[in-house]
């Protein structure tokens, strides 16, 4: 316990928090006043208006996004998968050349995850200005680097012998993966998908902030007024999609099964 | 000539401790349309020997032919259309549990298929009859759409077996095709496996666990043990002492498809050191349907 506090003591002076700002007379009211105008919610018929647009906005991002991610993760995950490398059997003719693209895909999908989706944002909000483009592309290049990652992964730790038989007998390594690969992981790369479009979800609020539109400019514009029925109302409208993300899983891996 | 190995030696790259070889010096060729079966103990190299023919792992020593070239020495499209030539029926089947039986029979095309066609029979199968016709002859026609997790070893096996006869190989490979089965199912299945290799003439390569049933229906019989060549001979042959020294057998109880004690039904086999050598004929193979 006197270990934790000597170790987070100098760190909390570096990160400037001090805890009595907590407890200054003058904050506290602020901070008072405005979550108590969290009850009741904002449900005025034009604010909701507003909201379900700026929601619409938020979920066309996230999906349009994640759409993009898969359309970069697919190639790059299957490229990286060594299940589905033809050149490993043998080993064949090709092995290195095999192996350099493997490299390079990896490293793509390094630099793609590594970079922060806000910093992607940021970025590109100077290429294509403020709107929701700059928040789709930067889901897109995160996420496609997690996702490629991460499917790779699953395709790898399922029974991989389906994949490898097909290839031997002279399918294609896409074929081989349809019919090798996807009928053990299918529900395992839907559900993580999913989870990964509610963190997309999550992820445009927050570059809504930065000026990409939807709920997060919204809720930003509702913070600034210090509105906190506003706020709580957004607050309940990503509960609500959270819980929408969730059945969503459900329903996938109820169909896949 | 179907396929050649020249004095092949393989040591599997995991595992094994050093110098210790799956397969040693062993030299074995076919021409088109002949039939062999590879007998031998458990650990003897059948799967390893015919994983080679496959072109699935490379030799570590000796010169490989398939169909006619060196697997190895082909551009990546070349092999790959060598392989779909070629069709391994596995012990286990390697077919993923969730699949369809008809999208598990489809899947031995698609070395051939344009990827279009194959694309598209995920969604609806390019071909309902050809895989019905090649489950019905291994009796199980009406299980075309059910889930490969509902069938039993001996089932999925067939199904296996129906993919590579739907492959229609140059090259059939057969790795314990019938170790999950029945006497009668085995007889039928191995019996399909012949007129497919007799009707197309192509070669059929086979490794049983069954001593009774490579002597029944194979004109050529491979005795493999520790990774050697034992014999290579016609079954009327291969005598009860030729089959004891390779399984080692001192109780006299062979490996059989009914698990009954073999060496019971011997008088219908020919064996070597019966005066005047040409033995006695060897039983017919039962008539196929
Ligand atoms: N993938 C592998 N890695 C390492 N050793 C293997 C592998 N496959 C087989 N072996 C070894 O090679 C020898 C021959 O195996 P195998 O060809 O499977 O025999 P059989 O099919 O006759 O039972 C055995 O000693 C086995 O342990
Ligand atoms: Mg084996």
């Amino acid at each position: 316990m006197l270990l934790a506090l000597l170790v987070l003591w100098p760190l909390m002076q570096i990160a400037e928090f001090r805890p009595s700002d907590l407890f200054d007379a003058r904050n506290l009211e602020v901070m008072g006043g405005f979550l108590g105008q969290f009850f009741p919610p904002n449900m005025s018929g034009d604010f909701l208006a507003y909201a379900l647009k700026a929601t619409i906005e938020t979920l066309a991002m996230a999906t349009a996004g994640i759409a993009l991610a898969m359309l970069l993760a697919l190639p790059l995950g299957l490229v990286l998968t060594h299940s589905l490398s033809v050149s490993r059997i043998g080993p064949g003719s090709g092995r290195g050349a095999g192996e350099a693209v493997r490299a390079a895909a990896r490293a793509t999908l390094l630099i793609l995850r590594g970079i922060p989706e806000l910093v992607w944002a940021l970025l590109l909000v100077r290429a294509f200005g403020l709107g929701p483009a700059a928040g789709v592309l930067a889901i897109a290049l995160t996420y496609g680097g997690m996702l490629g990652k991460v499917y790779s992964e699953i395709l790898e730790s399922g029974d991989t012998r389906p994949a490898r038989v097909l290839l031997e007998s002279g399918s294609g390594r896409l074929m081989a993966f349809f019919y090798g690969l996807l009928p053990g992981a299918g529900q395992e790369l839907a559900s993580y998908t999913i989870y990964r479009w509610e963190c997309a979800v999550r992820a445009s609020v927050i570059m809504g902030f930065v000026g990409a539109g939807g709920l997060g400019q919204l809720m930003d514009q509702s913070m600034k007024m210090l509105n906190g029925g506003e706020v709580s109302t957004i607050l309940i409208i990503f509960l609500l999609l959270v819980l929408l993300a969730d059945a969503l899983s459900v329903f996938l891996r109820k169909l896949l099964a | 000539m179907s396929f050649e190995l020249d004095r092949i030696g393989l040591i599997h790259s995991n595992g094994q401790a050093q110098g210790q070889r799956a397969l040693r010096a062993v030299s074995i060729s076919a021409a088109r349309g002949e039939r062999l079966a590879i007998i031998g103990p458990s650990g003897a190299g059948k799967t390893t020997l015919l994983r080679i023919l496959a072109t699935s792992i490379r030799p570590t020593e000796g010169r490989v032919s398939v169909l006619g070239t060196n697997p190895w020495q082909l551009s990546s499209r070349e092999l790959r259309r060598l392989r779909s030539g070629v069709g391994f029926i596995h012990q286990a089947p390697p077919i993923p549990p969730r699949q369809r039986v008809i999208t598990a029979v489809i899947a031995g095309r698609l070395g051939q298929w344009p990827w279009w066609k194959s694309a598209l029979s995920l969604i609806y199968p390019a071909d309902i009859a050809g895989p019905r016709e090649q489950l019905a002859r291994l009796d199980l026609a009406d299980r075309l759409f059910d889930r490969c997790d509902r069938l039993s070893g001996g089932q999925l096996q067939r199904v296996g077996v129906a993919r590579v006869l739907y492959q229609r190989p140059d090259l059939l490979l057969a790795d314990e095709p019938v170790s999950a089965m029945d006497p009668a199912l085995a007889d039928l299945t191995v019996g399909q496996l012949h007129a497919e290799a007799q009707s197309r003439g192509v070669t059929l390569v086979a490794s049983l666990h069954a001593v009774d049933i490579a002597l029944r229906w194979f004109p050529r019989v491979i005795g493999l043990k520790a990774g050697e060549l034992v014999f290579d001979l016609p079954p009327a042959k291969v005598s009860e002492s030729v089959l004891r020294d390779l399984y080692a057998s001192e109780t006299g109880v062979l490996p059989s498809q009914d698990n009954q004690p073999f060496h019971a039904s011997f008088e219908g086999y020919a064996t070597d050191d019966t005066p005047g050598g040409s033995g006695q004929v060897p039983l017919a193979p039962p008539r196929v349907i």
